[in-house]
């Protein structure tokens, strides 16, 4: 995808706005990665009861009126601030930019659920009423909502959206906006992924009715990938929005590049609702690679997908062997472990924490893993501690979701 | 209740809704929306919470009644005024 490609076929990605359960920007949540700081807390939710979830902690307010926030969703507030944060950081001279050639493009896992069941929970005091239905139900669960409200906000009137990928969708929603600049859709792609997961007990009861919820008695273990202790998910909240730019356009405005998407990849198990494909998962990741004309060797970095499920981490790893068994270069960490499972932002979220790697040199660790499961062996994974690896170049990073949907993308220094 | 406490909760309501907005200095007698932002979705808030909080059913029709602060209280009188504090 990338070698003899004209700059204005590259995409790079010119700023980074985020909101995790462990820092409210980029500087914040690298060093909470890099220091080994969870982000992972108690909480409660309605009929649930006592949980863990990742939390965040951003201001809301930062960008929105207390009017904005009655009225809009908590994906939608996440989705304005960590828009607005990225715009900030990209440097854009947001006053004089086109705003018919913004394109807004956010992964969600899924939505609607939170604004239905809080209506649902109301409705039952008035008696089942439907006169007591509030009117903002509809503005509220449509399915573009997180990507309206970044419209709105920010007064875009190019295109906006919502790409609903399961787990998949962080990297699905930087796909699409990729594809938009390449198609000149737009010229200023907003892209990644929101969750307000952790505000539907609906999420949780699932999961724990799947036999998948984590729990621990202290937070900050709960989520565990790859350990033989590990007993489910940590749902989490969270967004990741990415500024993309075609390369001739960053260069032209000499902005600062935190890396190019080189290759990405999008396919389907077509094998179960739940349960992952090792097989497909692999040839996701091939052919991620084969787009960014690079071998797995070249990979110094494998952001992995893991949850902290039985089943759902040995068959990633199983994946992982299939592609990168050769590669005594690549190194594999887990974001997860620090802030649980953010759902529609997770990939992101994973990519964002990574991206810092071209410029400090450091793979962040899993944390958590100190029995490691032998179904999990993986040559090369950083557990407990940040390694420092002097110079990266490529990383990949994966995000899967339930149906079978699968998302790959490699980002390259530049 | 008396108009005087009508009033006072219909305030209540619109803060309620408008947390950003100065209501101290609202004029009776001039339509709320030339005073405050408030939109069509607002004004339903506005009737949501009075069926919510005081089960006062508003027929679409009866709207315009609506239009200022003066004019709702006279509105909401007969419907509020054996209603407790």
């Amino acid at each position: 995808m990338v070698a003899g490609k004209p700059d204005s076929q590259r995409i790079v990605i010119t700023g980074v706005g985020l909101a995790a359960p462990n820092g409210n920007n980029l500087v914040e949540f690298r060093e909470a990665l890099l220091n080994g700081r969870s982000g992972v807390r108690d909480y409660d939710i309605r009929y649930v009861g006592s949980t863990l979830a990742g939390v965040c902690m951003f201001n809301e307010l930062k960008y929105q009126s207390r009017k904005d926030l009655r009225r809009g969703t908590r994906a939608g507030s996440m989705g304005v601030y960590c828009t607005a944060e990225a715009i900030a950081d990209a440097g854009l001279d947001w006053a004089n930019i086109d705003k018919s050639m913004v394109g807004v493009y956010v992964g969600v896992t899924e939505h609607g659920n939170v604004e239905t069941e809080n209506e649902v929970y109301q409705l039952q005091g008035y008696n089942f009423d439907t006169s007591f239905w509030s009117h903002h139900h509809n503005p509220r669960t449509v399915a573009n909502n997180p990507a309206g409200e970044i419209s709105l906000n920010l007064g875009i009137t190019g295109p906006h959206y919502t790409i609903g990928a399961a787990c998949a969708a962080g990297n699905a929603g930087m796909i699409q906006g990729a594809q938009m600049l390449l198609l000149d859709e737009c010229d200023v792609a907003l892209a990644g992924g929101v969750s307000e997961s952790i505000h539907t007990f609906g999420i949780f009861a699932s999961f724990k009715s799947q036999g998948a919820l984590a729990s621990h008695a202290d937070p900050t273990k709960a989520s565990r990938p790859f350990d033989l202790d590990r007993n489910g998910i940590v749902v989490a909240e969270g967004g990741a929005m990415f500024v993309l730019e075609r390369m001739s356009d960053a260069k032209a405005r000499r902005a600062k590049i935190y890396g190019e998407l080189a290759g990405y990849a999008m396919n389907s198990d077509a094998s179960d609702f739940v349960l992952p494909n090792p097989e497909r998962q692999a040839q996701c990741m091939q052919l991620a690679l084969r787009r960014a004309g690079v071998a797995a060797d070249s990979i110094d970095i494998v952001s992995t997908h893991a949850t902290g499920t039985t089943n759902g981490d040995s068959q990633e790893c199983d994946a992982l062997r299939r592609v990168f068994g050769g590669s005594s270069r690549t190194r594999f960490n887990n974001t997860k472990s620090f802030i649980g499972h953010a759902m529609g932002a997770a990939g992101a979220l994973e990519l964002a924490g990574n991206l810092p790697a071209f410029h400090d040199g450091c793979c962040h660790p899993t944390i958590n893993l100190e029995r490691p499961d032998p179904e999990c062996r993986l040559e090369g994974l950083v557990a407990g501690e940040t390694r420092e690896m002097g110079h990266v170049d490529y990383i990949l990073n994966n995000s899967f979701g339930m149906l079978g949907i699968n998302s790959v993308v490699v980002v390259k220094r530049v | 209740m008396s108009p005087a406490e009508i009033r006072a909760k219909v305030i209540e309501i619109l803060a309620d809704i408008l947390p950003d907005d100065d209501l101290s200095q609202l004029k009776d007698d001039v339509p709320l929306r030339e005073q405050v932002e408030l939109d069509s979705m607002d004004f339903l808030d506005i009737v949501m919470e009075l069926r919510k909080r005081y089960r006062i059913q508003i027929p679409e029709d009866d709207y315009i009644h609506l239009a200022t602060l003066s004019g709702t209280v006279k509105y909401l009188e007969p419907l509020m005024k054996d209603l407790p504090k």
